[in-house]
């Protein structure tokens, strides 16, 4: 599914550049739930972008389902995020005057998909997060896990192969936390592919892999029992 | 081309965030009422000016003769010159085709009586071309014309409203007015654009006033029209020549202004399309002003919304936006502000003027208005302004890196 060669990124900071990423190796297959972990500012959300194409690696390689991701245009870059990539974040990053429908719309709007169309597939996924009934209400109206909800959703919409979350509990209380493992868990249960930045063990090992960063290098890549989130719920 | 849904998310856009549309949309609709307010203002003053010539032909030279200031080849300063008929026979030979039309002209005040009633007028003899550099319209009967000449009829021509003081809703044509005592028929009744004074006066045959008036061969004043296809050098050369050739027939001075004075309108007219030139070109400057610190406006306030939309735009990016669709839908946020907001600063400016506009005559500013092509022609302003607007925010826009945009803290 996606396979990391020798990757640095550093960031320039002032006259001096801080160095990230010290050459990153790591190759994820189909259907794995990988947890990326490491201390603040160990590189994870960096990492993340770039797998996200939302950023670009200094040097190295990055082959995403047997496609090389060099030098995209910016305009390819979105149509490669558009149709590979789902992403959740820590703030949800709803769009705060668009319904909830709406913004689960919204990649299917940059696909070309049809108004009714991508409607109905909207209003099908919010119903698989089970908020259907919350279709019409706006972000602000909705609670965290909710809004989170709204936000897988959105990421599932255009069915992505490899679905990216930075954080994703981290701005939840341990329940709702809970219940969002519990959901993507059934996601890869399903067959998604999926990537997992965080802080906190207990989320971690709720995935199938965890690799662990220090230094800007992998300090360990381990398979782990999954430990099922229905079970706290 | 037209994609309803971009539009569909423009309107959102605009609606979700009604203050700041309305805020950057305040901003242009003021710059456009302002512009279009001063823009009428600036037609009517031109209205004015214009109006104020349309009485007379632009090619009009008129030729007055009084004291000699000087003494010159013998003869003593303050000789009064007399213009006769023979000088009037002078000026029509000696330039010939280069004169379009000429008149003498004698002045009298009458006391004209019809019936009961009688008014005081001022009378003017005239030879038949007076009509065309007079731009006198006839309205009923004729003008004067070369029979009433040669034969010194008794003849006259008679404003609307003379006609109106003495005939009191009666048909003066044919009728005999009397002026000082003596019946004249009214051949004739004109109209005439200059205003209500060009229609109280009275004409005759130049030949029956100095029959009646002295019983000389006496005229106060040649009024004439040079040929319309001279230009403006050609016609102050021909007027400095006739200046020069009368002054040499009357034996005057080279530097006396006063004995004979030529005054040619084609100066004036030169003048007042120079002002008129002036005026516009005034209006462009104050226009474009108002209409650049309106674009600069609105593109602050669109820079000030990209920035506070940072978040939004990395969003859509991460969603797969690509970088034109961004651009579009800040460009054509701009413009359909720009457009709606500057139409309403229209339609106030031109209702403003229609309310105003009537009182303002006394300022010397008449008909303010904008005409329908200036409209048509500020809306595409509009549309261009709210691109060129647009165009640097989009840009903005559309270089937010999506990381940066989405980072946490
Ligand atoms: N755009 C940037 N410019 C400069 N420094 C950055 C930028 N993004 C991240 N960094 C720095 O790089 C390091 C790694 O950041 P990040 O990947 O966000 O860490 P993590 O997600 O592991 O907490 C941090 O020290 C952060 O300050
Ligand atoms: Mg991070």
């Amino acid at each position: 599914m996606l396979k990391i060669n020798q990757l640095h990124k550093s960031y320039a900071i002032g006259d001096s550049s801080l160095h990230v990423l010290k050459g990153i190796d790591l190759s994820v297959d189909k259907g794995e739930m990988v947890a990326i972990m490491g201390s603040s500012g160990s590189g994870k959300s960096t990492l993340l972008n770039i797998i996200g194409m939302l950023d670009e690696a200094d040097s190295g390689d990055y082959i995403l389902d047997e496609l090389p991701i060099k030098d995209l245009t910016e305009k390819k870059a979105a149509v490669y995020r558009n149709r590979f990539l789902g992403f959740i974040f820590q703030s949800f990053n709803l769009i705060n005057y668009k319904t909830a429908v709406e913004n689960v719309a919204l990649p299917l709007y940059y696909q070309g998909m049809k108004r009714k169309e991508r409607h109905e597939l909207a209003m099908f996924h919010l119903g698989k997060v089970g908020l259907a009934d919350w279709a019409k209400h706006l972000p602000k109206e909705l609670s965290g896990g909710q809004k989170q909800r709204v936000a897988i959703a959105r990421a599932l919409a255009a069915n992505p192969k490899l679905l990216l979350a930075d954080e994703p509990t981290g701005a939840l209380d341990t329940k709702t936390s809970h219940e969002i493992m519990e959901f993507i868990q059934s996601l890869n249960d399903e067959g998604k592919t999926i990537l997992m930045v965080t802080h906190e063990e207990d989320i971690a090992n709720m995935c199938k892999r965890i690799v662990r960063l220090r230094d800007g290098v992998i300090m360990e890549d381990k398979r782990v029992e999954q430990i099922r989130a229905e079970q706290y719920v | 081309m037209f994609d309803l849904d971009l539009w569909r998310e423009i309107f959102q856009s605009i609606n979700m965030n009604r203050t700041r549309s309305l805020l950057s949309g305040f901003t242009v609709a003021f710059a456009i009422l302002l512009f279009t307010v001063l823009f009428a203002i600036a037609n009517g003053l031109q209205n004015t000016f214009s109006e104020a010539f349309v009485d007379e032909a632009a090619n009009s030279i008129f030729i007055k003769s009084g004291r000699t200031t000087k003494a010159h080849k013998g003869l003593q300063a303050g000789r009064r010159i007399q213009f006769k008929n023979e000088d009037f026979d002078y000026v029509k030979e000696e330039f010939g085709d280069k004169v379009e039309f000429i008149t003498a002209r004698i002045y009298k005040n009458v006391n004209a009586t019809y019936k009961n009633e009688q008014s005081t007028y001022p009378l003017r003899a005239v030879h038949p071309d007076h009509q065309f550099l007079e731009k006198t319209l006839i309205q009923s009967g004729r003008y004067i014309n070369q029979n009433d000449l040669d034969n010194n009829t008794k003849s006259v021509v008679i404003g609307r409203l003379v006609e109106e003081d003495l005939f009191i809703k009666k048909e003066a044509l044919g009728k005999y007015i009397n002026l000082n005592g003596i019946p004249y028929k009214v051949v004739g009744v004109f109209h005439d654009d200059g205003g209500d004074n060009e229609e109280r006066i009275i004409y005759m045959p130049v030949t029956t006033a100095q029959r009646i008036y002295g019983n000389n061969d006496y005229i106060n004043q040649i009024n004439l029209t040079y040929n319309p296809e001279m230009d403006y050098d050609q016609a102050l050369s021909f007027s400095t020549l006739l200046t020069k050739k009368l002054k040499n027939r009357f034996s005057i001075a080279k530097n006396d202004q006063r004995a004979v004075r030529v005054r040619n309108m084609a100066q004036g007219t030169k003048a007042i399309s120079q002002m008129s030139f002036g005026l516009t070109i005034i209006i462009l400057v104050i226009g474009f002003g108002t209409l650049i610190a309106g674009i600069v406006g609105i593109s602050n306030i669109m820079i000030f919304i990209v920035k506070e939309r940072t978040k939004e735009i990395g969003i859509r990016k991460a969603l797969g936006a690509s970088p034109k669709s961004i651009v579009s839908i800040i460009l054509i946020e701009s413009i359909l502000i720009t457009a709606i907001a500057g139409y309403i600063g229209l339609l106030i400016g031109v209702g403003v003027l229609e309310l105003v506009g009537p009182s303002l005559e006394d300022y010397f500013i008449k008909d303010p208005g904008v005409s329908n092509s200036l409209v048509i022609g500020a809306t595409a302003t509009l549309i261009i302004a709210g691109a060129i607007a647009g165009y640097l925010p989009a840009k903005k826009a559309s270089k937010i890196k999506p990381i940066i945009a989405l980072r946490n803290d």
